[in-house]
């Protein structure tokens, strides 16, 4: 990862430097070792950027304000980036020609709730070489395993190679091996085999603790409204909590059918939950889904073709096939 | 001071939640908040913070104010509060039961808002000293003791019991209810204990934040100050840090059409949504970066300018924690706590 590090910020000064963009969306350090924040950096301040297994976020979506602005923008995708990327420039959300996109390699990112979760509290810092995390505490040092403290969306990855991309840091057959991508729809089928009541107390379970910070929906690079629905006052629902907490659980169910079909399953909704709620489940649902209903389909695989939704052809499953699923199962 | 084998703290539990209602930090779906006690909860007194703060049981998220039903030609209006149950609120640290006052100081003064005046009232508070502090705590920059919260009752826990000692008449109270489950106990773990989180404490990576910059003389260079940009440059504008914050008191009142009626409602508010305040001539804070800025401003100038130099951040650590993108309140008391180019 080091080397990487070195890589990479030479490529980028070399990038600003010969003009090829002015500035670039990065990483900055936090407070933490794990607390990295999202920056806009620019020759002057270039020093400030580095690349660790932390810098999970998804940095798409910013192309779409990033993009408005004068001058070129560079921006360090990772593989899975690379789909949410595509599905802007398709549509027609992000300007292509404002960005110079620099496809950086990942070997999985890293979740610190995860490894907070484990018990290992009070971090100082974290060495992340390969199988074994090192956690020093301000109680002893500590040590899990990666794949035990690995982002959700890493257990699941879609693979190293970038869809998107004007230039390469490394080649991609010359990158780190990704982790052993597990099944994705592993829970899904789980919970399409519990009668409805328990998929009912399941989601009710879940989607009761959401205290509608809207985290999900803003960091979304499928939520790309301009103004939400549950910012519009004349449309009678809320973007706070409601004094109906079934109501509020339909904002899930809503925004998981808008971003039907051209969510990528970036896994950013789920990251950013502060209440863990795994909303990824309900979108790799209507995923699964659109798979057996239209055939295989992933959104952002590439910048052009029409998703399944969105386009027509005969061999579409007829809408009855909803009311027979829909029965109890 | 008394105290309880922990092996036997149902039984405490039991006795506490015999005539109302116990609160307590409990796990559900994984993850953990002051939920009502009842037999077999996954009782977590282990975590350190809750999700939403305790002040859900004082101000909740959200609350019914009254139900309007159409009846015929007529309007029935029915009140829609429960405001004056009796109830214990166990398990509040050190910065949670300090983030009361501050809520008092907003919502106890003139006009009194009933609905928390009377959960104030008919809620007992018995408060947890901490001894395994996180890295993201920093509530001794606040002036606050986690070895000693303030509250009803302060209870301690070690690896085989807990120590019950209460502090007020409401918690002398309490304590004679429960006075059969508790045996009596010097002071001399507890005092050990204090000791040794002490020392933990002088060594949290954020002990040393230092406020003396935020004062009404550098309100309005503060407020000027160019870096607000770059700070709030990619804040989300979602509402996590507002949500979870135990002493943001901002809130909106909302009707809500229920097909055959009206419940009117009020709801936590956040200053980071952009119809925050917003009036008939339009929103007042256009932009992310003067929402962004409202809220550090509000706790650490404004509030504590109208309030006797009280912060209102009790440096928790929630909002640290759990901004998606890790902006924060220390990352902004470290910017702005030093002068502009210096
Ligand atoms: S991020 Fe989580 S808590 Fe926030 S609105 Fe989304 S589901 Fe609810
Ligand atoms: S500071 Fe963080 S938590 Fe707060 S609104 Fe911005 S992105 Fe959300
Ligand atoms: S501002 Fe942050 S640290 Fe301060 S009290 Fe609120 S959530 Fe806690
Ligand atoms: S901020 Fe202080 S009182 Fe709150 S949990 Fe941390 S150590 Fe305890």
């Amino acid at each position: 990862m080091r080397e990487i590090n070195e890589m990479l910020k030479k490529k980028v000064s070399e990038l600003l430097e010969n003009g090829t963009a002015d500035r670039i969306i990065g990483w900055q350090a936090g407070e933490f070792c794990y607390d990295v924040t999202p920056a806009v950096m620019r020759k002057d301040n270039l020093d400030e950027l580095f690349y660790n297994g932390f810098c999970g976020a998804n940095q798409s979506k910013y192309l779409i304000q990033e993009s408005l602005e004068e001058g070129k923008v560079l921006a360090l995708l990772k593989p899975c980036d690379t789909y949410s990327f595509n599905q802007l420039v398709k549509e027609h959300r992000v300007n292509r020609e404002k960005v110079y996109a620099l496809g950086i390699p990942c070997s999985g990112m890293l979740d610190v709730d995860k490894i907070k979760a484990l018990g290992i509290t009070g971090i100082l810092s974290i060495e992340d070489n390969g199988e074994e995390i090192k956690v020093a505490t301000m109680y002893g040092d500590k040590t899990c395993k990666r794949t035990e403290v690995l982002q959700e969306r890493c257990k699941v990855c879609k693979g190293k190679e970038h869809k998107a991309y004007d230039e390469l840091l490394i080649p991609d057959e010359d990158a780190p091996e990704v982790p052993n991508g597990e099944d994705r729809f592993e829970l899904v089928n789980k919970l399409e085999a519990m009668t409805s009541q328990e998929r009912f107390d399941f989601w009710r379970g879940e989607l009761s603790k959401c205290i509608r910070c809207n985290a999900c929906r803003n960091v979304c690079p499928a939520c790309s409204c301009r103004t939400c629905v549950f910012d519009n006052d004349n449309s009678g629902v809320a973007a706070k909590s409601n004094a109906d907490d079934f109501e509020e659980n339909m904002f899930h169910i809503i925004r998981a059918f808008h971003v039907a079909g051209r969510c990528t399953d970036c896994g950013e909704c789920s990251r950013v939950c502060p209440q863990h709620i795994p909303l990824h489940l309900l979108n790799r649902k209507f995923i699964k889904d659109i798979d057996e209903f239209y055939g295989e389909f992933q959104a952002g695989e590439d910048d052009t073709a029409k998703g399944p939704l969105t386009a027509y052809t005969e061999g579409d499953c007829e809408p009855s096939i909803v009311m027979e699923k829909g029965g109890e199962a | 001071m008394f105290k309880i084998a922990l092996d036997k703290i149902d039984e405490l539990f039991a006795a506490l939640s015999g005539n109302e209602t116990l609160y307590l930090p409990i796990e559900k779906s994984g993850e953990i908040e002051f939920y009502p006690y009842e037999k077999d909860a996954k009782v977590r007194l282990d975590a350190l913070h809750t999700v939403k703060s305790a002040k859900d049981l004082f101000f909740p998220q959200t609350e019914n104010l009254m139900n309007m039903k159409l009846d015929g030609k007529n309007i029935q209006i029915e009140e829609g509060r429960h405001v004056e149950d009796p109830f214990v609120l166990f398990g509040v640290r050190a910065c949670d039961a300090r983030s009361f006052d501050v809520l008092d100081k907003v919502f106890l003064a003139d006009p009194v808002d009933s609905y928390y005046a009377a959960r104030r009232e008919h809620g007992v508070i018995v408060s947890m000293a901490c001894s395994r502090p996180e890295e993201t705590c920093f509530c001794n920059v606040f002036g606050i003791d986690a070895t000693m919260p303030e509250g009803d009752v302060v209870v301690w826990l070690d690896t085989d019991h807990l120590y019950w000692e209460a502090k007020t008449e409401k918690g002398e109270a309490l304590t004679k209810t429960v006075e059969s489950v508790l045996t009596d106990s010097d002071s001399k773990a507890v005092e050990a204990q204090i000791a040794a989180t002490k020392e933990i404490m002088d060594k949290l990576p954020l002990k040393d934040l230092d406020l003396t910059r935020f004062t009404e003389d550098e309100m309005m260079n503060i407020f000027n100050d160019s870096r607000w940009a770059e700070m709030s440059e990619h804040c989300l504008g979602c509402g996590t840090c507002t949500f979870v914050c135990p002493t943001c008191q901002c809130y909106d009142i909302r009707d809500y059409d229920t097909g055959h009626g009206v419940v009117r409602y009020r709801c936590w508010d956040s200053c980071m949504y952009r119809d925050f305040t917003r009036m008939a001539h339009g929103n007042p804070r256009k932009s992310q970066l003067e929402r962004f800025r409202q809220r550090f401003m509000h706790k650490l100038v404004y509030f504590p300018e109208n309030n006797d130099g009280m912060f209102s951040c009790v440096g928790c650590g929630r909002c640290l924690s759990k901004c998606p993108i890790h902006t924060n309140i220390a990352k902004v008391i470290k910017t702005m706590g030093v002068k502009e180019h210096e």
